[in-house]
């Protein structure tokens, strides 16, 4: 480990990336905008009568922007132009001035933010066209409700009363096959966690604690919440675990496969201290691995533990980052005893995470998910976990074209936090959002009323849900399941032959 | 004299036989028995059953006879267990309160992330013993060892108390390497000597003092009172008293990729 601490008075070579652009004939001196930026990047020039700007310190987050009551403000690139290279890009030139500056890893919040192949726009969805009718969801009942858990081999009836004989592994029904992704307090406000709970109430569908705990007043959204057990075990306790609708079992995320968490000491404030069960200020270290779990059969036994220590109320699911061979590690998963499993893409999102890893480990969701929905298939135990994939979502066609692959359900992170003013600045790790979003600053997170935040992102998933009927209207099917795994509703373009292989899909007009 | 249920076997002690149980029945039986009131549960023929004690959450008295099996008293909440044999892996795992008692050897990872209660251990325990064990106001884990671990010993402590070496023989050393690797929180005294290069880097060594003399005593006392020995004898140590060097070992690992951000990643603070 290099440790070299960052000298203030070094001059730094790094030129601003973005610039507030003030237009003086509209700016009325009011320093909205400088109580607004909570990154010191812009401040009143009482001398010139001016707002002065650091640009220096400038995010992009577009707080000033939009809270400018004239309208003053446009952020703008203000990068230097470089001597054009396809090589050695601005990026790349200016992340090793940033490590030759500090000797540190380069740490980066949000998803990767890197042109990976998006396969959602290469997959067409169909539509009914004269041989059958299509749907309208305005007129018609069209049912997108989702049961998660581990469903029976075969279902057995009792012919006499009608009534179902055989006994069926916990099952917890949502409303819409749309959930929120793990999202620890500490990682975002206390505010917005509990805009979270609100929002998956009032939609009838679960949000995710992540791993740091749960806060006592949002216990009475137990029925919507999803509670996680990582390698940190932060705030895991009888308690939290009985509250819980699922326990999940944390192995990867997305945005950083197989490496642990480290919340700062700044960030673990008197509240985060409660919940996570620690003492305050210190760092929040998550290992990377579970170190009771280091093959299948441990995490079969901790699978066990956690349904023992719940008494067999809850399906219990595993998340695990799309890495390189899923698929065999979903079939594990499967046989170990998890009645859910959650993957997360390449492009799915952190609070913190080290840029390397973030950028560039893992694999797309949409080959995880394919891959590991049919190798399920193959090995006749698809029914006994539900799938559920995360990463990236952006639209609700991302998410119908997920099922008609294969998934369950999907969870969506950075939308919700989009839908409550987080622009995918990546400067969560600062602990600093101007939105409140990623944050524990008590003065920040105020700006996040959870009354209001829970319905722009309940209005998300209404809006969602409703496009998802339209687009299964249009199909001329009316239940989400119908839709499941029914890859014949995809074609893709632009695909070679192997990636439409993987996929399990035909190329558009075959 | 009246005595109430006087010629009825007391409904607070109630026995178990657990040959060819499986954990499932084993646990759905203690539960019940638990519910109904019993105090104290003698289990019998325990033949590698998991998750002991794992759903309880009252102060219940179980004694176990025979070899339990993995994660015993996992995530438990309040029982006492007494196992009158060896334990194996995964004993005390996330354990929020409670105390289980070993009459012999232990498996790796005992204590993992464990929150409260007690764990004494007769003998030897296995790799990575209190990694992650954390403490949180009043709830402070505590782990006793009469003789000694394996490498990892309290890798990534954030809080709590390992105690180890009891009942070591003189001019033997403790062998386990990487002890305290990634500690920031939390102290391990270790009776008898160990090498400095055994040592995690973010570990340093404390003097000891009257605080810490206390509870050896206390930790010692009560190691005596269920496995006997010479308390005197093996409070007269030596003792090395480890400690983080660092509250937060990992601070200035990172660089931020906002120049905004520099003053949010801090020196590292030394303890």
């Amino acid at each position: 480990m290099i440790i070299t601490s960052h000298n203030e008075q070094t001059k730094s070579y790094l030129k601003p990336r973005f610039r507030a652009d003030i237009v003086d004939g509209l700016c009325i001196r009011c320093g909205c905008c400088v109580e607004q930026c909570s990154f010191d990047s812009l401040y009143f020039d009482a001398q010139h009568q001016r707002i002065g700007t650091l640009d220096e310190n400038c995010v992009a987050c577009h707080r000033c922007a939009v809270f400018c009551p004239t309208q003053a403000i446009t952020i703008r690139q203000a990068s230097s132009e470089y001597k054009h290279n396809e090589h050695w890009r601005p990026e790349m030139i200016e992340d090793i001035i940033r490590q030759s500056e500090t000797g540190g890893v380069l740490i980066t919040g949000m998803g990767a933010d890197k042109a990976w192949t998006c396969y959602w726009d290469k997959l067409c969805l169909n539509a009914s066209q004269v041989t059958n009718p299509s749907i309208d969801p305005l007129r018609e009942p069209m049912e997108l409700q989702t049961f998660l858990g581990r469903k029976p081999d075969r279902v057995e009836i009792d012919p006499r009363t009608m009534e179902l004989k055989t006994t069926l592994a916990p099952q917890v029904r949502i409303e819409t096959p749309l959930m929120f992704s793990a999202m620890s307090y500490g990682a975002i406000s206390l505010n917005v966690h509990e805009a979270l709970a609100r929002a998956a109430s009032m939609s009838g569908t679960l949000y995710n604690t992540g791993e740091g705990g749960l806060h006592p007043k949002l216990y009475k959204y137990g029925p919507h919440t999803i509670v996680q057990v990582a390698s940190g075990r932060f705030g895991v306790h009888p308690a939290y675990l009985d509250v819980g609708r699922i326990v999940e079992i944390k192995i990867g995320q997305g945005a950083k496969p197989g490496v642990g968490g480290h919340l700062p000491g700044e960030k673990v404030s008197a509240t985060v201290a409660t919940t996570r069960m620690i003492p305050q200020g210190t760092d929040a270290l998550s290992p990377a691995p579970q170190h009771d779990i280091y093959s299948i059969e441990d995490l079969s036994q901790l699978i066990h533990a956690l349904k023992e220590a719940t008494n067999y109320t809850k399906p219990i699911s595993v998340k695990i980052a799309a890495v390189h061979n899923s698929a065999a590690i979903a079939s594990g998963i499967a046989r170990a005893g998890a009645d859910m499993i959650a993957i997360d893409g390449i492009r799915g999102s952190t609070g913190a995470a080290p840029k390397s890893i973030r950028d560039n480990v893992g694999i797309p969701i949409e080959m995880a998910l394919a891959s590991v929905d049919s190798r399920l298939r193959a090995e006749g135990i698809r029914n006994q976990v539900s799938l559920v994939v995360a990463g990236g979502f952006r639209t609700s066609a991302d998410v119908a074209k997920a099922i008609a692959l294969g998934a369950d359900a999907v969870y969506i992170g950075t939308a919700a936090l989009i839908s409550i003013g987080c622009t995918v600045c990546q400067a969560c790790y600062t602990g600093r959002c101007a939105w409140g979003i990623t944050t524990t600053d008590d003065k920040l997170t105020k700006r996040q009323n959870p009354e209001i935040a829970a319905q722009r992102m309940s209005n998300l998933l209404h809006s969602w849900s409703h496009e998802l009927k339209e687009m299964l209207g249009a199909m001329g099917i009316n239940s989400i399941e119908s839709l499941r795994g029914n890859r014949l509703h995809l074609r893709g373009v632009g695909l070679t032959r192997a990636e439409a292989d993987i996929l399990g899909v035909r190329l558009a007009g075959e | 004299m009246i005595r109430v249920n006087e010629h009825k076997p007391s409904t607070a002690t109630v026995r178990l036989d657990a040959a060819g149980l499986h954990y499932k029945e084993l646990n759905a039986r203690l539960r019940s028995a638990v519910t109904a009131g019993a105090q104290r549960i003698e289990l019998v023929n325990v033949h590698g059953q998991r998750y002991i004690g794992t759903d309880l959450d009252s102060p219940v008295e179980i004694h176990i006879h025979g070899t339990p099996g993995n994660d015993l008293g996992a995530f438990m909440d309040g029982p006492r267990i007494i196992v009158h044999s060896h334990a194996q892996d995964g004993c005390g795992n996330t354990m929020n309160k409670g105390e289980i008692v070993i009459h012999g050897h232990a498996g790796d990872i005992l204590g993992l992330s464990a929150r409260g209660g007690r764990i004494f251990v007769r003998d030897n325990v296995g790799y990575r013993t209190g990694i992650h064990m954390k403490q949180y106001q009043e709830t402070r884990p505590i782990v006793v060892v009469g003789g000694t671990a394996q490498d990892f010993l309290g890798e990534y402590m954030a809080g709590g108390v390992l105690l180890l070496g009891l009942t070591l023989p003189e001019g033997e050393t403790h062998k386990a390497r990487f002890i305290g690797t990634g500690m920031h929180g939390g102290v391990i005294y270790l009776r008898g000597s160990v090498e400095s290069h055994h040592l995690g880097k973010e570990v340093g060594v404390a003097d000891i003092e009257a605080a810490d003399a206390d509870l050896l005593s206390e930790m010692v006392g009560q190691y005596v009172a269920y496995f006997g020995g010479d308390a005197e004898a093996i409070l007269r140590g030596p003792f090395t008293k480890l400690v983080p060097l660092y509250l937060r070992p990992y601070g200035p690992l990172y660089a931020p990729t906002h120049r905004g951000a520099q003053g949010v990643v801090r020196r590292m603070e030394r303890r």
